[in-house]
């Protein structure tokens, strides 16, 4: 059911700007369309691209957004989930609890 | 003799039904919307639409490019893996999830907060391997604290009795006890580092649970204005188990999922999640049309982002452990196209 539903009407998540838009709306309230255009303003792409795998991937790996890693292709030497999610929280200009709770532990603050 | 095309009933039984059939059925599930809940029914184009996609011959049916929405899928995982982290993995790699959720098995905050430093480490440690927004979630489960399981006399008992006074004076002190646990589990979350908490299935034991709920997600805006708040419910109406609970001036009992957004609304959540019922013994061209129809006025005038609940017996996807695919992707697809839901 769950691929189901990604398939028939779902963003894409990692694989496209799915996360992202989603911590507009979860942290901010917005609506799908501002969502996706705060997100697609942040990122410097067209509202098209953010569902586009192919647009996405090349966006998410010059920013340090995170990416999927795929058969054959691993992005050892790129951000991974924490630190994409540093990149995350700066791009988008939005507060992202568990980076703050990282410098906080880390001592970055 | 007219073409019979495959679909399917409530329970996600396949059957035969005739285009006039289908068409037939739509309406009448819109008219059932506006009988219950005095809604406005499906206009004649959007029932036009409903007739093109459940009439269609195809095994899938999807939405148009542009047009995808955010999928929050709460209770990402099955238990199948054994691996509570992995499967958040799964979900963010492998089944295009826009947003996970950390759970425990027995998904009540009641039971989390007898777990809870296990479950904030577990919490703690997904953050560490996942990307995408991790809420964590629970249902309030107000029945909880009732006799037997609980400390409470039991409302349901009381009621029978015609001791309303007491059942109601009995749901007013388990709702004190349920907002403890869900403050205690919010706050510890959002300290391991949590990205949004998720009230699962608010109103399950009606208005009470729902009233403890909206108290709970009030304080956690207050204080934390940067935590993610959803509030999914657990059915379309809320059923008045007290009578004459109110949160912010409002009566909660007997809210349709309109009424619903806006408590939630003014509750402070960030995004509310319907639930519509299935009829298993409707066709799902009837139950998605009466999804539709009760739907649409609550993404009109919603302000936060509305994800419908779409899972087995909600949301117009048929009851059965194994929504078949033809049926869930007719059910996604007109959700998003009829009721410009922001996600599911």
């Amino acid at each position: 059911m769950a691929s189901t539903h990604a398939l028939a009407s779902g963003m894409g998540g990692m694989r496209t700007a799915g996360d992202l838009v989603a911590r507009m709306q979860m942290t901010r309230g917005l609506r799908l369309p501002q969502a996706k255009q705060y997100v697609a303003d942040k990122l410097g792409c067209s509202v098209a691209d953010l569902g586009d795998t192919v647009a996405m991937h090349d966006i998410r790996r010059d920013l340090g957004l995170g990416r999927i890693t795929v058969q054959d292709l691993t992005y050892a030497d790129h951000p991974g989930a924490m630190e994409a999610k540093f990149h995350i929280a700066e791009v988008l200009d939005l507060p992202i609890n568990c980076v703050r709770r990282f410098k906080e532990h880390a001592g970055l603050d | 003799m007219a073409q019979r095309i495959p679909t399917r009933l409530g329970d996600g039984s396949l059957v035969e039904m005739t285009r006039a059939e289908v068409e037939a059925d739509l309406s009448a599930g819109s008219e059932a919307a506006v009988k219950r809940a005095k809604v406005e029914p499906l206009g004649q184009d959007e029932l036009d639409h409903l007739l093109d996609i459940f009439t269609s011959p195809t095994k899938f049916s999807a939405v148009d490019y542009g047009d995808e929405v955010v999928l929050s899928f709460d209770g990402s995982g099955n238990s199948d893996i054994g691996a509570p982290i992995l499967e958040q993995v799964v979900y963010q790699n492998h089944h295009g999830a826009d947003m996970i959720e950390l759970w425990h098995h027995d998904y009540s905050y009641k039971a989390v907060r007898t777990v809870l430093s296990f479950q904030t480490q577990m919490l703690k440690d997904a953050q560490q391997q996942t990307v995408i927004p991790l809420n964590y979630g629970a249902m309030p489960d107000l029945g909880r604290y009732s006799k037997p399981d609980g400390p409470i006399p039991n409302w349901s008992e009381l009621m029978p009795l015609g001791k309303i006074a007491e059942a109601r004076e009995a749901q007013l002190e388990a709702a004190e006890h349920l907002e403890k646990d869900m403050w205690c589990v919010a706050e510890a979350m959002i300290a391991a580092g949590v990205d949004g908490l998720d009230f699962d299935t608010a109103g399950a034991a009606g208005d009470a649970d729902l009233l403890a709920t909206l108290r709970t997600v009030r304080r956690v805006r207050d204080k934390y204005p940067d935590i993610g708040v959803e509030i999914g419910q657990a059915a379309e109406l809320v059923l008045g188990m007290h009578g004459e609970l109110q949160f912010e001036g409002t009566r909660l009992a007997g809210q349709w999922p309109l009424g619903q957004l806006k408590a939630c609304e003014a509750a402070g959540a960030t995004i509310f999640g319907p639930a519509v019922n299935v009829n298993t013994t409707k066709s799902l061209a009837w139950n998605t049309a009466r999804a539709c129809a009760l739907l649409k006025p609550v993404t009109a005038e919603a302000t936060i982002p509305v994800h419908v609940n779409a899972g087995m017996g909600v949301g117009g996807v048929p009851m059965t452990p194994y929504p078949p695919v033809d049926a869930t992707s007719r059910a996604s697809r007109a959700l998003v196209d009829i009721c410009k839901v922001d996600g599911l």
